[in-house]
């Protein structure tokens, strides 16, 4: 890939001077960790929706489409708004992930992993909506080209909503093919950490026995490239022929032509506001702030400026041409002076406000940093990308050309039981993912480490671009060599003979651990302590919340001169107050 | 610094020189009333060309009322007399805006670059500076040419007639009278003037910039450029469309299409990032430019390549849309393009996607130079007939034909083009000297 060297104005993409096996650890964690509380309340919450869904299709293919509310006039409403609404929120993936490492964009290795499940769990749901719509769902092999005998007739190849099967179809197997390979080596790494036989089985098959090998790496590379030039255009394709499905078939005789590239960037907006709504809550659930950094979040919402720039410049330019037609009919489209003031007005404005003006909010730089903001927003873009289908549909149908056939649309609990119920499904699916899959491409975030972390940027912002960026090693356990990587690179250097006598002096102080008598505390509940900073305790022989609780100024002061991480930390976040509590609890 | 070789300024001035003569020699050949038009299409059939006459002796026949034929004649001669009349100027337009967009374009892919902070290419940025430097001529003349038509000298922009929208004229045109709100003289001239001036101003403080860089010991100027460039981006993204609409698709005032201004956009961004590549490997070629490697060109080159395969996709988009929906008022835009303009018209599909599609589509291909020069030079052409396209069949119809006024015109503003460029590129160091990413760009190599 490209050229390791990175300007030192670039903001670091990795913070909390992280070492590879720290990278490691904290991917792994959620895999290897329990479920916590509220993992379990969301997990409940969405299976409840996903069945309330599964209720609601059973009925609705056991009765008939007629459950629904549609009418003669509106013949179609929401099973194609949610269609293209979760094909479009399945865009951000194959984007971030194919488009971005085209043009070598280093930020998107914290998020890609994430967002492509997001594009598989997304399209999966809207690949539902038109099996259901068919209403005999038994029969949807007959959209397959088959020959007359296994099927109906040959299958009418002038339909855009035919040509949607082989986009979409191909769409999720090639994200889902690309999403894969990115696993390997990460699914490789759960394997090799794996502690029972069961766990490392399980892994060892879905990395489909990763060795690690560089000839395994020279082809991961390859195929990553070829496999992003196939989605690139395939990106496009996808919601091309979505917005062929309304471009062309909406109401006879009108269409506008700029519907395919505004579709395309309507999706990326909305797909890329779902992946902030996701990744927000979990950076935070899985303690993943130091590779989902703030620069990421900014990233993303210049992301949703621009291509919520180019849909704000096609509704003007819609609006425009509608009026400069002449047409009397424009007046009645979805955006149109008469559908702002007709009866459909507030899901006019429902799209204008959310999709429009809410993210012109983003253009203050204080408030794209603002994560609360930027959650708030993402939902409202969510909402807002919703109304944009239904009002292309409901409103543009809800008058056509027929006065006498004008009507209204009123959705049945069904409509909208169905979709809730994939919302459901859809979070069902993606918190199965985060405890189960490595949330984050360790492979690749380890790959830019020494470009982008910002203990590397401090280094070299101190010392020179050229200084070197590994050390001898000369430790004795692995884990010490861990630890002495992330000393020698701080200036200051102990030798060993002192560190060992301040290792025995701190001991002296706070008692020693006899593995057979005593059982570790899980020192992680302190808080300031992370998986590494616990090896790094457990290494200088502290393991209970006893010895920890021990600690005063002049332990500290030892600790810091052992382990000069973070110094102050310890005192800061008054472990000793922590661990007290901790082990009488 | 670079200093512009003698050759290349004595054959910019001679392309200047007979491109003038070129323009010149088609004014002075243009038929002044029917009788002249009558002779033209008689030798014109003759040589095979133009079967406008034979098409006429068809329906001479079907008529039998002798003053309807009378009547019908000197309609069709007229008109042809129009479409003569408007050949030279329509030549000149589409010339003269070809080269305006190639700078334009590169004024938008360098703000671009600024804006999203791109670490490869700021050894290209004094390239792109030198390219854009035509802007401001290139404006003036259009501008001018706008200002002659506004005043009547051609009738290429049909709606400028008071007669359309005069109820009282046998001309009215109810249609045109209902856009009137937009094209009207007055607001269409004065609207351009605003963008036009705010884009030149734009490219004017992004050169001053850059150019205070190089002396400057902090990064003041490059983060102006840099919200300057975000600035310019929005403004642009919303006057290009209107550019669109007024420069070519009021050509046609009854015909609309929402995509129009985002299909011109991306002739404009292809041809011009073709014209860097050219620039960047002409002077490469000369002993300048030390520090661009193969990988910047092959960075070119894979723009070259993708937005080809964008200005492919937005023809497809706009073509397909309304080729399926089949509404007589749009498929006309379609209809005189593939009836009189059929070997044109689908031959650009094979300039602008077959050709670089299968040259650049190679990997190692993109960082051959002469493979690029010769990808770029067809795709050059292939937009130049897309522009052509966009005027020549609603202003000159089936009387088209390739010769003198149309090669004038591209040898005279090729001529000037090279020469602005050229010289601007002389006027400082080809290498910023202080941009935060220099040394990102310098060392790009993968």
């Amino acid at each position: 890939m490209a050229s390791h060297y990175e300007a030192p104005i670039r903001t670091p993409l990795i913070t909390g001077d992280k070492t590879y096996h720290d990278i490691s650890v904290d991917v792994a964690a959620p895999i290897e960790g329990k479920a916590n509380k509220s993992w379990w309340i969301v997990f409940s919450i969405a299976l409840v929706a996903f069945l309330w869904g599964l209720g609601c299709i059973i009925y609705t293919i056991s009765t008939g489409i007629g459950v629904w509310g549609l009418n003669k006039t509106i013949n179609w409403a929401w099973d194609i708004t949610n269609f293209v609404w979760w094909v479009g929120i399945g865009h951000a993936g194959t984007l971030i992930s194919a488009v971005l490492l085209l043009f070598r964009q280093k930020w998107r290795m914290g998020i890609n992993r994430s967002a492509e499940a997001m594009t598989i769990f997304a399209v999966i749901q809207a690949g539902l909506f038109p099996i259901i719509h068919m209403g005999r769902p038994w029969l949807a092999y007959w959209v397959l080209p088959i020959p007359n005998q296994f099927g109906s007739l040959w299958v009418n190849f002038n339909s855009p909503l035919l040509w949607d099967v082989f986009a979409i179809s191909t769409y999720l197997s090639v994200s889902l093919v690309f999403w894969w390979t990115g696993l390997l080596p990460d699914f490789a790494m759960i394997r090799d950490r794996a502690k029972t036989p069961f766990t490392k089985k399980i892994y060892g098959i879905l990395s489909f026995g990763w060795s690690g090998r560089a000839k395994d790496w020279q082809r991961f590379e390859e195929v990553s490239l070829v496999l992003a030039g196939l989605a690139t255009p395939l990106v496009l394709s996808v919601h091309t022929i979505v917005s062929f499905d309304f471009a062309t078939s909406v109401v006879p005789g009108w269409h506008s032509t700029i519907y395919p590239p505004y579709f395309v960037a309507g999706a990326i907006f909305s797909g890329f506001a779902m992946v902030q709504t996701l990744l927000i809550i979990m950076r935070k659930v899985s303690n993943l702030e130091n590779y989902i950094t703030i620069l990421h979040i900014e990233n993303m919402n210049l992301v949703i400026l621009l291509t919520g720039g180019i849909v704000t410049v096609a509704y003007l330019t819609e609006y425009f041409i509608g009026w400069y037609s002449g047409i009397p009919y424009e007046n009645y489209t979805y955006l149109s002076f008469g559908a702002a003031t007709g009866p459909y007005w507030w899901a006019f404005w429902a799209l204008i406000i959310c999709n429009l003006l809410v993210p012109l909010t983003l253009w203050v730089r204080k408030w794209r940093r603002n994560i609360m903001w930027t959650f708030i927003v993402s939902i409202i873009i969510n909402i807002g990308m919703w109304f944009e289908r239904f009002d292309i549909i409901v409103i543009d149908l809800s008058k056509d050309r027929l006065p006498s056939s004008w009507s209204m649309f009123s959705p049945t609990f069904v409509d909208i039981g169905i979709f809730m119920g994939t919302i459901g499904f859809f979070f069902v699916l993606f918190l199965l993912y985060a405890r189960t899959f490595p949330v984050i491409a360790q492979a690749e975030v380890k790959s830019i480490l020494k470009s982008s972390g910002d203990n590397y940027k401090r280094l070299r912002a101190e010392k020179g671009d050229d200084t070197p960026h590994y050390t001898e090693v000369s430790g004795t356990a692995s884990v010490k060599k861990e630890t002495e990587k992330t000393e020698k690179m701080s200036s200051e250097e102990l030798s060993e003979n002192d560190k060992k006598e301040n290792i025995n002096n701190l001991l002296s102080s706070l008692g020693t651990f006899n593995p057979d008598t005593q059982t570790a505390d899980d020192l992680k509940k302190i808080s300031g302590v992370g998986p590494v900073m616990e090896q790094k305790l457990h290494s200088l022989g502290i393991y209970t919340f006893e010895q920890v609780s021990k600690m005063t100024d002049k332990e500290y002061d030892l600790l810091d001169s052992i382990i000069n991480e973070f110094p102050g930390r310890a005192k800061r976040d008054d472990w000793a107050g922590q661990a007290s509590k901790l082990k009488n609890s | 610094m670079y200093t512009l070789p003698g050759k290349l300024k004595l054959l910019a001035i001679v392309f200047m020189v007979i491109g003038a003569i070129g323009i010149a020699s088609g004014f002075l050949n243009t038929p002044s009333n029917t009788e002249e038009v009558k002779e033209l299409l008689a030798s014109h059939s003759e040589d095979g060309h133009g079967n406008a006459t034979a098409v006429h002796e068809e329906t001479k026949e079907s008529h039998n009322q002798v003053g309807v034929e009378e009547s019908h004649e000197n309609e069709h001669l007229k008109h042809a007399l129009h479409a003569y009349q408007n050949r030279p100027w329509s030549a000149f337009y589409v010339a003269a805006f070809f080269f305006f967009m190639l700078s334009l374009g590169t004024l938008v892919f360098y703000a671009i670059q600024y804006a999203a902070q791109a670490g490869w290419s700021p050894v290209l940025f004094r390239v792109m500076e030198g390219i854009s430097a035509y802007l401001p001529i290139g404006s003036i003349i259009i501008f001018a040419f706008l200002i002659a038509s506004a005043m009547g000298l051609n009738h290429l922009f049909h709606w400028m007639d008071p007669d359309l929208v005069n109820p009282e004229s046998e001309h009215f045109d109810e249609i045109i009278f209902g856009k009137s709100g937009w094209l009207n003289t007055p607001f269409f001239l004065i609207r351009i003037a605003i963008y036009l001036g705010v884009w030149n101003l734009f490219g004017y403080i992004l050169r001053k910039n850059s150019i205070k860089g190089d002396t400057s010991d902090n990064l003041t100027w490059f983060k102006k450029n840099f919200k300057m460039s975000v600035g310019f981006l929005a403004f642009f993204i919303v006057t290009e469309t209107i550019m669109a609409w007024d420069w070519f698709m009021s050509l046609d005032p009854h015909w609309y299409s929402t995509l129009y201004g985002w299909y011109v956009f991306a002739t404009m961004i292809v041809s011009a990032i073709t014209v860097i590549a050219l620039v960047t490997i002409t002077l490469k070629s000369q002993g300048f430019l030390e520090f661009v490697n193969d990988s910047h060109i092959h960075d070119l080159a894979k723009y070259m390549f993708g937005f080809s395969i964008f200005w492919t996709y937005l023809w497809f988009a706009q073509f397909m849309l309304i080729w399926y929906a089949d509404i007589p008022e749009e498929a006309t835009y379609f209809v005189t393009r593939i009836d009189d303009y059929k070997l044109l018209f689908f031959g650009m599909l094979v300039t602008n996607f077959v050709f670089p599609f299968l040259v650049l589509m190679n990997s190692d291909f993109k960082r051959v130079n002469w493979f690029v020069v010769l990808a770029g030079v067809v795709i050059l052409v292939g937009h130049y007939i897309d522009v052509y396209l966009l005027v020549m069949p609603t202003t000159v119809g089936e009387h088209w034909y390739i010769g003198i006024p149309e090669l004038g015109a591209v040898l005279f503003f090729l001529g000037l083009f090279i020469f602005v460029v050229f010289n601007a590129l002389t006027k400082a160091p080809l290498l910023q000297k202080n941009s935060p990413f220099i040394k990102e760009s310098k060392h790009f190599h993968y």
